[in-house]
């Protein structure tokens, strides 16, 4: 597979670029990215890989910077930095290939999921089993579990694996409690996103600020976070008290499990509506479509499984159940290879920045 | 543009900060209003796009702004720099009215932010804008337009018509297209002419050629030159331009914050011919970057040369473009272009001049050389630790003192009295203030405080 731009010519312009704003200092107080600059004069590659993976492209520096085309110094540091950061993925997780095949291609995400879609249908009617209540009665629960837990840990094994030669790349050096408490911290509040004056960012709408990026953000975060919380509360209520689903809609897997549903639809919708509305030639231009069919992806996930609550009982659930399982499975696969570790890379530029500001 | 009156309540010439709180004010007090921008949309805001803070009294704590800072103590700050060359009427009412400005600002939109690093010397006297002057002018342009202000970009007045004593209409060319912008008042914001490189080499010299303009190419002087034609009031010396020693390497024009060097108090400083000729060690840089302008200037070809070793590369603010690097004097002079055997000689003198103590970064240490002709009294240490580091020095002008001579109420003078529906805001009156020198942010504070005057006074005007 050959690469339009190499690697060492991406760092190298954002490298040029960040020299510039560290002789200039203005944007300090939008986000950590500039603070952290501050440490250094010269950048080696690491330090290139961390501040890449700390910028939030919250693009507030790009419209209050005085250097931007058509200024010779062509400053766009949200894009140059999302440029190196979606590289540093690629570059970090193995099989590399997959990253490059997925980050970049809408077109290679849905036809997964058409896979595994066909996959499941066929799962459905192989493993059919004799008995089993709600959608157990059309795969029986240690199917499920044979097929998911795998699925699940596998890329889970995989993102682990690239995080911890993240953290040697960028020499992040021991990890202290305090540093993770601060980088959950920022993440829960989605700090880096609130422009520093806590009006937003300017993502949607050129030099205006709006704090729609950071609602959408967390509705799916949160939303996410409570749909994975019930799931395991069931898988729990499964195993440990022998409490099996169809579960009622006052059951804790329920109570966390459709509101957890309801943002993450309602996050999907907005985040592709604001990424519609977004200056592409400010972000990294070529992973635009995978972006965006992760967000559908992650917003699939969430309306068939609502979906499949409505339609309990009736004739539809093994088709919605076949749809929802697909989606599941997908977004699972896709883990290490789509937007998705970019929560993981976050977290750890998060701690690391948060050590280094101990440091200096 | 299809929307515009046949008359504007008020035209305003420029698109910088004092155009802009010119706009805000007299369209908040309802009247219709036009601004008239030469710059193209991504360049707009004149030298405001550059700057990065707001010179602010205030009686205590106030916004990013700690402890207090009192009118005497501002005025005084202003007295030294300007060596007495102000208007004190003048000078203390923008002193003044600059503490309900700040709220002002943040109430349309400005956002301001702590000191930035390593500019903590200013924390008490100046309020940094968050993300600096384009930002600025981002929000308020923004405010602008929701108050239904008329924008035209790419407009360039090349002539305020004058009818005894008023203005009738401005002549402009928008996007190269003659037109005519009729107004009943007519606010002028369009900075010096510190852009016309040929108005500057005929007031300073031949040599003002060699100089960098660090801010807007746009800032010409065609309205202030419009003006003096036809007979209005200047105020400020003609022949004098604000100038500070930056980056040789720096742009022509538009460099901005990035080009300044910070370097000069640990460094060895020569001309072309290799020779020292000034003290680097007079005082702290934040009181000495201004008068190392002018004594580049005054060197041959208009250019200088620092050199610092490698004891000394951590202790200033990054350079935006790499030092010349060598591991010895001699190269470090071949690579700059300098004479290798004559700078050796300069450096040789120098390092044995120098003498044992504590050498101290931040604070006058009273490290000084023996016996030379021009001695460094401060942090003077020998040049003796490869590698070596040079820095190519030009004198970059900021502003032009020459401007529009106005009074307590912005309003621009002729011998026969008065305009009487015109007045002046920002760096084109701000040599009424500014006789001489520069006070860090007191710039956006007189733009601030003439634009809101005048935005008023032209709005009461047409009321």
């Amino acid at each position: 597979m050959s690469l339009d731009t190499s690697p060492p010519d991406l760092r190298q312009e954002a490298r040029r670029q960040i020299e510039i704003c560290n002789a200039c200092r203005y944007c300090e107080g939008y986000c950590a990215v500039f603070p952290a600059m501050t440490h250094q004069k010269a950048f080696a590659d690491g330090d290139i890989t961390q501040l890449a993976n700390l910028c939030h492209n919250c693009r507030g520096c790009y419209y209050a910077c005085q250097y931007t085309e058509p200024h010779e110094f062509a400053l766009n540091l949200p894009a140059a930095l999302a440029e190196v950061r979606v590289e540093s993925w690629e570059r970090l997780i193995r099989p590399h290939g997959f990253s490059r095949l997925f980050q970049t291609n809408g077109t290679a995400i849905a036809g997964l999921l058409v896979v595994t879609l066909a996959w499941f249908f066929w799962a459905l009617f192989a493993f059919r089993p004799e008995s089993g209540v709600g959608f157990y009665a059309h795969l029986s629960h240690i199917v499920m579990v044979a097929i998911f837990v795998p699925v699940f840990l596998a890329p889970l094994a995989l993102i682990a694996w690239s995080v911890r030669d993240y953290w040697r790349e960028v020499g992040g050096g021991s990890v202290r409690l305090a540093h993770i408490w601060s980088a959950l911290g920022a993440a829960g509040r989605m700090k880096n996103l609130s422009g520093g004056h806590g009006e937003g960012c300017n993502f949607e709408n050129g030099d205006r600020f709006t704090d729609w990026r950071r609602v959408f953000h967390q509705l799916m975060m949160y939303g996410f976070l409570l749909c994975f919380a019930s799931t395991s509360v069931a898988t729990l209520m499964h195993y440990v008290l022998d409490w099996k689903a169809p579960y009622s809609l006052l059951s804790l897997p329920k109570l966390l499990g459709v509101p957890g549903g309801l943002m993450m639809v309602v996050g999907a919708f907005g985040l592709a509506r604001l990424k519609m509305k977004a200056d592409p030639e400010l972000g990294a231009r070529r992973v635009w479509k995978g972006e965006m069919a992760f967000i559908l992806l992650l917003g699939a996930v969430a309306a068939t499984g609502l979906g499949l609550y409505a339609v309990k009982g009736s004739g539809l659930v093994p088709t919605v159940l076949a749809i929802h399982l697909a989606t599941v499975m997908t977004l699972f696969l896709l883990m290490p290879y789509s937007k998705m570790v970019h929560g993981f890379f976050r977290l750890a530029a998060l701690v690391a920045d948060a050590a280094k500001q101990d440091k200096a | 543009m299809k929307t515009w009156p046949e008359v504007f309540d008020v035209a305003i010439v420029g698109g910088g900060n004092a155009a802009l709180c010119a706009a805000i004010t007299a369209a908040e007090a309802g009247a219709k209003v036009v601004i008239l921008e030469s710059a193209p949309k991504t360049y707009r805001g004149g030298n405001s796009r550059h700057t990065r803070n707001f010179r602010c009294m205030h009686g205590g704590p106030m916004s990013v702004l700690t402890d207090s800072y009192g009118e005497d103590e501002y005025f005084e700050d202003l007295m030294l720099v300007t060596k007495g060359k102000t208007d004190e009427v003048l000078a203390r009412m923008a002193i003044r009215q600059s503490e309900e400005c700040l709220p002002w600002m943040e109430r349309r939109g400005v956002r301001f932010q702590p000191s930035l690093s390593g500019t903590l010397s200013l924390s008490r006297t100046n309020a940094f804008f968050l993300g600096g002057g384009k930002a600025l002018v981002n929000a308020y342009y923004n405010t602008a337009a929701d108050l239904g202000v008329s924008v035209a970009y790419d407009a360039e007045v090349t002539h305020v018509h004058r009818d005894g004593n008023r203005i009738t209409h401005l002549e402009v060319k928008i996007a190269g297209a003659p037109k005519t912008i009729k107004a009943r008042a007519f606010v002028l914001a369009s900075g010096g002419f510190q852009a016309d490189l040929d108005w500057l080499a005929r007031a300073w010299g031949p040599a003002a050629k060699n100089f960098l303009i660090r801010g807007t190419p746009y800032n010409r002087g065609v309205v202030l030159r419009d003006m003096l034609d036809q007979g209005a009031d200047s105020v400020g010396d003609p022949t004098q331009c604000h100038a500070v020693a930056i980056d040789g390497r720096a742009p022509k024009y538009d460099g901005g914050i990035v080009t300044r060097l910070d370097c000069v108090p640990f460094s060895v400083v020569v001309n072309r011919e290799g020779d020292r000729f000034y003290d680097e060690g007079e005082d702290v840089w934040p009181k000495r970057y201004a008068i190392w302008g002018r004594l580049v200037a005054a060197q041959p070809d208009q250019v200088a040369y620092a050199l610092i070793d490698s004891k000394s590369i951590d202790l200033f603010m990054p350079s935006v473009f790499p030092a010349i690097k060598a591991d010895t004097i001699e190269d470090l002079g071949r690579q700059m272009g300098l004479d290798p055997a004559h700078l050796r000689r300069t450096v040789d003198g120098f390092n044995a001049a120098c003498q044992p103590g504590t050498f101290h970064p931040t604070q006058l240490d009273g490290l000084r050389t023996h016996g030379l002709n021009v001695p460094k009294t401060n942090w003077a240490r020998p040049l003796d630790t490869a590698p070596f580091y040079g820095y190519q020095l030009r004198p970059g002008v900021t502003f032009t003192y020459l401007g529009l001579k106005v009074d307590t109420r912005a309003q621009v003078h002729s011998p026969d009295g008065p305009l009487t529906n015109l007045w002046a805001a920002g760096e084109i009156m701000a040599g009424s203030i500014l006789g001489q020198g520069y006070l860090a942010g007191f710039g956006m504070t007189i733009g601030t405080v003439f634009g809101r005057i005048a935005g008023a006074e032209a709005a009461s005007h047409v009321a």
